[in-house]
This record gives C-alpha cells, sequence and structure tokens, in this order.
C-alpha cells in the first residue's frame, strides 16, 4: 500500500484536466488522465487500496465528476486532507469513495509514514500515532452503504412503487 | 435568534417552520440545470429512465455552451443525444447552440427568480445569487437522481456576512472587488458556506453581482447571495416577469453568522489573480511589465454588453497591439445583441478582437483559444489554475474587462486608469 502526498488546494483541474471532460466519462478512459497536471507517475504507479494524504481544499473548483469516479476506479481506499472543497466532498459520497477530514493526522504525516485505516471505528494511525475523525451523519452513511447515490435512488423509488 | 437567508429559504423549502446550520433536510429543487453533461448524466441512468421516467421535467433546464458548435465526433454525438432526451421528455427549457453560457441563460430568461432554490451540474451555479435564489454547484451523479426523483438532500450551511461599504473607483470594477475578497479570505475561506453580501450593494448593477456571485465558488462558498432590492425588481421587470411570481426571503437582523467581514469599495483597486491559484491576488501595478499573448474578454463571469461597454471605452479608437490577440466571449446571444446595438462590438473587432460564439469555449480549455506551450494569458473569466486553458505550460492570470481591454492595447498587464 501507497501513500500518495500532495499539498493545499489540490484542485480539479490538476485531478482531472477540464479538455478532456467532454471526450471521456467512463473509468476506462478518465484512469490514464488522473493527477496528469499534477502528478504523471499517479497514473502509471497508483495501486488499489493505495492512500492520498492532502492539505486543506482538497477537490476544489470544477464539479466535474471525473476525480472522483476516476479515484474511486483505480482502487484509492481513501483521501485523507486537512479540508475538502463542498461539490468534490457531495460528489465522493454520491459515488461511495472516501474522504476523511483529519488535519491533526496530516500534519502529523511526514512522507515515508506507514498508514492504517480503520474507517468503521472513526481512527487512522500515522505511524505509530492513532488519530480519531467524526463519522458522517446518518443520512449520508445511508447513502454510501447503499453503494452510492444512485442505488439508493433505485432503492428508495423501488420501494415507493412497491408500495403503491 | 433570527435565521440567515440559507436557513430561512432551506427551511421554507423543507416544509418547516425553522433550521438551524449543521441540519440534514430533503428538499425538491425549484431548478435543475445541465449542460453538455446532460448526455454522461443521462447515460447513467439510461435504463432508470426506461423505469421510473423523468420526475419534473419542468423542473429541468438543459443549455448546450461548453463546447459549442461541436469540437468533433463525440461531442457533436453528446449534443445529439441531448436533443433526443430533450424530445422524448418533452423538456420545455432547453437552449441549443449559441443560445449562451448557461448561468447567463438561467437568469436573462427568468428561469431563476428570487427565493428560488436552483441545483447544476456546474460549481458555476452559484450565480444566481446574483438576483436572491439560493442556488449551488452538484456532481453529475447527483443530477441523475435528481432527473429520477426530483428531490436532494441539503446540510444546512453556516453563513458569512460580507459588508460593502462606499463605492467603487472609475475604471475599478466588481471583478476587481471580488478577486480582492478571494485574495484576503483565501480559496477555502467560505468552505461549505453561504455567503451573503451587505451594505452599500445598491451601487452594484444585477451585472455587477453576478460577476461577485459567480466567482462564489473560488472562495469555496455553497451559494452567494445579494439581498433583492430595487436593482433587482427593476432588472426583473425590465426581462418581463411580474412580482408574483416571486418570493423574498431577507436575512433577520438577528441571525447568527460564523464569520463577519467589511470591505471599503472605495479602497479596492485594479487586481489580478497571478497563476496557478484565484486566491493569489496582487495589485496591477505589481505586475505592470508581465507580457500577455492571449487577451481573452467574455465568459459567465464578464461576458455581458456593459463589460464589452466598459473594454471599448478603454480602447477607444486604438488597435489591440501586434504582440497580443484580443477574443471577445460573449455570455449570451442577448448580450451580444446588446453590444452591437451599442456599437461597442463593432469598436472591439475594428480594434482587432476576434468575435467566438456565445459559449464557454477557451475558458476550460475545449476549443477556440486554447494556449500553448509558454504562453500567458490575461482573462475575464473565473479560474486560472494551471491547465484550465488546455496546456498545463501556460499562464493564465485573471482581472477586470477593463484591465484586459488596456493589457490588450499594450501587450502588457496594465492598468486601466494608465491607458485613458
Amino acid at each position: 500500500m501507497k501513500v500518495w502526498y500532495y499539498g493545499d488546494d489540490v484542485n480539479t483541474d490538476m485531478l482531472f484536466p477540464g479538455k478532456y471532460t467532454y471526450t471521456c466519462s467512463k473509468p476506462e478512459e478518465i484512469k490514464p488522465h488522473l493527477l496528469e497536471d499534477l502528478d504523471p507517475d499517479f497514473a502509471k504507479g497508483v495501486q488499489p487500496g493505495d492512500i492520498i494524504i492532502a492539505g486543506k481544499n482538497f477537490g476544489c473548483g470544477s464539479s466535474r465528476e471525473q476525480p472522483v469516479v476516476g479515484l474511486k476506479a483505480v482502487g484509492i481506499a481513501a483521501v485523507i486532507a486537512r479540508s475538502f472543497a463542498r461539490i468534490f466532498y457531495r460528489a465522493a459520497i454520491n459515488q461511495g469513495l472516501l474522504l476523511i477530514e483529519a488535519p491533526a493526522a496530516v500534519d502529523y504525516y511526514q512522507p515515508g509514514m506507514k498508514v492504517e485505516l480503520d474507517a468503521a471505528a472513526g481512527r487512522v494511525w500515522v505511524g505509530e500515532q492513532e488519530f480519531s475523525f467524526p463519522k458522517p451523519p446518518v443520512e449520508i452513511l445511508q447513502i454510501v452503504e447503499a453503494g452510492g447515490l444512485l442505488e439508493y435512488t433505485r432503492r428508495k423509488l423501488r420501494a415507493k412503487a412497491g408500495a403503491k | 435568534m433570527g435565521m440567515t437567508f440559507a436557513e430561512k429559504l432551506l427551511a421554507f423549502k423543507a416544509g418547516r417552520d425553522r433550521v438551524k446550520a449543521g441540519e440534514i433536510v430533503f428538499c425538491k429543487p425549484d431548478r435543475l440545470l445541465m449542460h453538455d453533461n446532460a448526455a454522461a448524466i443521462t447515460d447513467k441512468i439510461a435504463k432508470d429512465l426506461d423505469e421510473f421516467g423523468v420526475a419534473n421535467s419542468d423542473q429541468i433546464v438543459i443549455v448546450l455552451d461548453h463546447t459549442v458548435p461541436a469540437v468533433d465526433e463525440k461531442t457533436a454525438t453528446g449534443h445529439k443525444k441531448i436533443r433526443e432526451f430533450v424530445t422524448k421528455y418533452n423538456i420545455q427549457h432547453f437552449f441549443d447552440v449559441g443560445v449562451g453560457v448557461c448561468h447567463q441563460v438561467m437568469v436573462e430568461k427568468g428561469l431563476v427568480l428570487p427565493g428560488m432554490l436552483a441545483v447544476g451540474s456546474d460549481s458555476h451555479t452559484c450565480s444566481y445569487g446574483a438576483v436572491g435564489a439560493f442556488a449551488t454547484g452538484i456532481d453529475r451523479t447527483e443530477a441523475a437522481a435528481l432527473i429520477l426523483t426530483g428531490e436532494t438532500w441539503f446540510k444546512v450551511p453556516e453563513s458569512i456576512k460580507i459588508n460593502l461599504k462606499g463605492r467603487l473607483m472609475e475604471l475599478v470594477t466588481a471583478k476587481d472587488l471580488v478577486l480582492t475578497i478571494i485574495g484576503k479570505i483565501g480559496a477555502d475561506g467560505a468552505d461549505y458556506c453561504s455567503v451573503e453580501f451587505w451594505g452599500d450593494v445598491c451601487h452594484l448593477t444585477v451585472d455587477d453581482r453576478f460577476t461577485i456571485a459567480n466567482m462564489g465558488v473560488e472562495m469555496g462558498a455553497k451559494n452567494a447571495v445579494f439581498p433583492v432590492d430595487e436593482i433587482t425588481r427593476g432588472f426583473l421587470k425590465g426581462i418581463g416577469i411580474e412580482r408574483k411570481n416571486w418570493q423574498e426571503f431577507g436575512a433577520d437582523p438577528d441571525a447568527e453568522y460564523k464569520t463577519e467581514l467589511t470591505f471599503v469599495m472605495d479602497e479596492i483597486v485594479p487586481v489580478v489573480a497571478a497563476p496557478h491559484k484565484v486566491d493569489n491576488v496582487k495589485p496591477v501595478s505589481q505586475v505592470r511589465d508581465v507580457e500577455v499573448h492571449q487577451c481573452l474578454l467574455g465568459t459567465c463571469t464578464n461576458g455581458r454588453a456593459s463589460d464589452f461597454a466598459l473594454a471599448a471605452r478603454v480602447i477607444g479608437r486604438r488597435r489591440v497591439s501586434p504582440k497580443t490577440r484580443l477574443l471577445l466571449l460573449p455570455a449570451s446571444r442577448s448580450e451580444l445583441e446588446k453590444g452591437l446595438d451599442a456599437g461597442d462590438i463593432q469598436t472591439l473587432i475594428e480594434a482587432g478582437g476576434v468575435l467566438l460564439p456565445p459559449g464557454c469555449g477557451p475558458c476550460l480549455g475545449a476549443h477556440q483559444g486554447v494556449l500553448a506551450p509558454g504562453e500567458r494569458c490575461i482573462s475575464t473569466a473565473n479560474r486560472n489554475f494551471k491547465g484550465r486553458m488546455g496546456c498545463r505550460e501556460a499562464e493564465i492570470y485573471l482581472a477586470s474587462p477593463a484591465t484586459v481591454a488596456a493589457s490588450a492595447l499594450t501587450g502588457r498587464i496594465t492598468d486601466p486608469r494608465e491607458v485613458m
């Protein structure tokens, strides 16, 4: 498991360049361009289970969804950041990608340190140090547990149709 | 304790007496905006649409603007799919290639009005705070779910109050003001928050308010809103909307704010956002000799007739420097027509400007005015991220229409007050 470490304000153009927004929508089309303008090694080297650690305001900028779809598709286990931009945070919930706001853990992290995560318990270990993070509200967990917003929506609509 | 604008509006939409920041509510937005990405959005739910249909076709607005006219076969196919969806589900609010940038179209066609709750699959949906709406960007998946259900969840945001005092000086614009605010509070300064503008807003036109609200997301805001006043009402009357069609939600005087800030408009000077972050804001005086190879005047941030009028006034009968090129990108056909009626577009074309069709074009680097490695552009758009205009080895400076026009004359970043 590798940790990819980036700074503050990693924006959506860095995560997935805008020039591809209307030509790449499917995970396989997105993958080769992930983080292209930030870290050309990422798309080649990323493995399922890897973690991203970043500074504040991760995912700021456009509402494009490809960054979230791409990170989920390559198997990123979680993005741990000081904070996230709002639309990105919402998009991640809707795709079932785990985002963790843990500023103290990010501050403590030094490149090379081992990172372990127990999301259900709301805990992350950086090196030997343990940090906790608040779990999201129940309404949000229901969406993540359903496997994303579309699946959650389908279940709701089918239940409604069945009740009639 | 009173309620903020966001609390009041979301309480009303959720059918509650009151809500507080932090609560999650379920609401049916009045509008769901999509653009060229409606092709990818409807693709996600192709089977579900057959099973469940569209929840509320009147809620949906689709504007083709991001890659118009189509750039290649793929984008052309996307447009075709969208037209088929529009026909099949009888979507009345559909605007094909050339009508304008979605956000401008929403406001000028009266599709978004004071007191409305609007969401859009584009981050600059926050623009509609210019006319007192609660408007915010969402992702494609959420837009897809909304097509099926007409409903979604909102976390009631905390609010930030920004007091504006005095008035802007000659050749200093709303763009300089909002860039100064972003420079001060940072690109995440209003993360997750609702930003309310208060104070001497009577000196700001609806166009000015649009520019400011449009850039709300560049400070991280969920929405950015102006109070509804005589200026808003006059604008709405001008586009033929009767008073009975909207509701006005003002914040209570004793509402609770996370932060309160004051900006004195008389003290604002022409500024730029230097590469590659919108909060990297500097006075024009600090970057005055930087050469620019392209000048982009337009976009949904600053592509209205009033912006072209200001630029035409700065340029006058002079010509664009041979060392640079000037692109004109109107926010909509209607704004282009107004600019033509006033003669300002002609002035800018005679000066050497290249007129592009109303749309997003070079702003997101898809086509029309993509930059080359080592090139630098000064632009009235809202983002200067690395790679934004199609090339990661190019640089983008954001500025007002007056500063972009002045820079087009000299080929260097120039304070408009120096060329008048």
